[in-house]
């Protein structure tokens, strides 16, 4: 996923696109292509994400498309206000940029947990939150994001995705992506982000289930949710994040005051999880990710 | 009335002139200042001045994009300097003319986000930014000797590889020499001596005005200071 991305920044600069990757000194074995490649367009800020927010405001302020990339927590909650103040109350085209979204970084513990950035990042009016399952669904992401000049939150795993989803797909912000499953199904597992591929795996086995994924959405992006899910008897949605104020969160946000509220199963990271050392497989098991 | 002279001097003698130049101010509350002087160079008419702070006015009590030609809005400190160096580096490696003019207070540069784009434009030698920093020594509740104690300043900035130049912050002439002055391939900071409520004598050097507005006839008497001492 991560190499998905920065492939096609590559390829958006080789192809005279104004991209400018800032990077608070992370990126080891990932970013190198970049730097060596647009130099003139890369800059490795430091340890310090608060500057690098603002920095990123700033460059964007001249025309370009900046992209901040580093761990889950650290270019979101470290620099919050920045984001919220700087970027995206501006309206600056700026993409946060997060690896190791949900508990990827299982054995690294709580500080590199993000399990709380979709709740932080889905207030911001103007940003749409993009949370790809896949390589492909990252090419199709780049290219929604960089379609417009929008402030954008790309939430990446880290290493490790299998290809579930076709290339070339064509995302829109708030549109659910059928991925697997019986298509006729009554019963639908929603997701956003690399836990699809658990989902994915559930409706190979579960034929009675199918499988869509919705790798774009945000604060205006609630408006198709009603009559998408009004087709269904029975809706889980599944995350690698807390309840509170995540992807479930905005689902039942958006079906305030319809029935639909009352078919909604959330499948979501537990508080009994926090703190909890291991791998990101023994992180989802520990909350029950996929017993449902 | 420091503020407004300040940047009213920057405003009518930089962007008038030289359009390539990009003067931004992170300190907040200088906002009327900022508005006064778009409004005497004709950008903000004498009816729209009139809206200020009022409801359904752009003009709010920060300084806000929303007004015609303010490019950033500020309210939050600490969020200036690093947008100012994203704007200056941009610009220098794009062989862009002109400089990027940051204005700064001087208790917000207890906001650790300075000090984190003080060493970015230090180690990046961003020759084509100028930060000014309005030392009046007292900040929201007290100095700012009685809060952080910013001093040595001048010593720590120059130890971030910037070019530091002193001047009375009151003087046209100290801040037209200081904006002229080389910065020896460095990002430049003047650092203005000031004095907070300067040239209003019960004003002056008092925190309360940070906060309170004057009566109607503490108005007519700052209105009578300001005709004497500009006289």
């Amino acid at each position: 996923m991560r190499n998905s991305f920065i492939d096609c920044l590559v390829q958006f600069n080789d192809q005279g696109g104004n991209a400018f990757l800032l990077v608070g000194d992370l990126g080891y074995s990932v970013v190198e292509e970049f730097c060596e490649k647009h130099p003139d367009k890369f800059i490795n800020v430091g340890v310090a994400e608060q500057n690098m927010a603002g920095i990123a405001a700033g460059i964007a302020s001249e025309g370009f498309h900046v992209f901040c990339y580093s761990i889950g927590n650290f270019n979101t909650f470290r620099c919050a206000e920045q984001i919220r103040n700087d970027i995206d109350y501006h309206g600056f085209a700026v993409c946060t940029v997060s690896v190791g979204g949900g508990v990827a970084y299982g054995n690294m513990g709580y500080s590199h947990h993000a399990i709380q950035d979709m709740a932080l990042m889905r207030t911001m009016p103007n940003t749409t939150i993009y949370a790809p399952v896949d390589g492909n669904e990252t090419v199709a992401c780049f290219n929604s994001i960089v379609s417009s000049r929008n402030p954008s939150y790309l939430r990446l795993h880290k290493s490790g995705e299998r290809l579930i989803t076709n290339l070339n797909a064509i995302i829109e912000p708030g549109v659910p992506q059928y991925v697997a499953g019986n298509p006729a199904s009554k019963r639908i597992l929603v997701t956003s982000g690399f836990c699809g591929q658990g989902a994915f795996d559930y409706v190979q086995i579960n034929s009675d289930f199918c499988h869509y994924t919705m790798p774009a959405w945000g604060l205006k992006h609630k408006d198709n949710m009603t009559a998408f899910l009004d087709q269904y008897d029975e809706i889980v949605v599944i995350e690698d994040h807390l309840l509170d104020g995540g992807f479930c969160s905005w689902i039942l946000e958006s079906q305030i005051g319809n029935v639909n509220i009352l078919k909604i199963r959330s499948k979501a990271v537990l508080t009994k999880a926090i703190g909890l050392v291991g791998s990101e497989q023994y992180l989802h098991a520990a909350s029950k990710l996929f017993d449902l | 009335m420091q503020h407004l002279r300040f940047l009213l001097y920057c405003t009518l003698n930089l962007v008038s002139h030289q359009a390539s130049h990009k003067i931004l101010a992170s300190k907040v509350n200088c906002c009327a200042g900022v508005y006064s002087a778009l409004n005497c160079q004709g950008y903000l008419d004498d009816k729209q001045i009139q809206t200020y702070a009022s409801d359904g006015s752009p003009l709010m009590a920060h300084i806000s994009h929303k007004v015609n030609h303010v490019e950033f809005s500020t309210g939050s400190l600490g969020h200036g300097l690093p947008f100012a160096v994203g704007k200056a580096i941009l610009r220098k490696r794009r062989a862009i003319d002109g400089k990027v003019y940051r204005l700064l207070s001087d208790g917000e540069l207890d906001e650790g986000s300075n000090w984190e784009s003080f060493m970015f434009a230090g180690y990046h030698k961003l020759d084509n930014l100028t930060a000014i920093v309005d030392y009046n020594k007292l900040q929201s509740l007290s100095s700012t000797y009685n809060t952080l104690d910013l001093e040595p300043l001048e010593d720590k900035l120059t130890a971030f590889n910037w070019h530091v130049i002193r001047c009375n912050g009151h003087s046209i002439a100290d801040l037209r020499a200081t904006f002229a002055a080389d910065s020896n391939s460095k990002p430049k900071l003047i650092l203005c001596d000031t004095t907070k409520g300067h040239p209003i004598t019960f004003m002056a050097n008092k925190v309360d005005w940070h906060y309170k507005p004057p009566s109607k006839s503490q108005l007519e008497q700052i209105f009578a200071e300001l005709h004497s001492f500009y006289k």
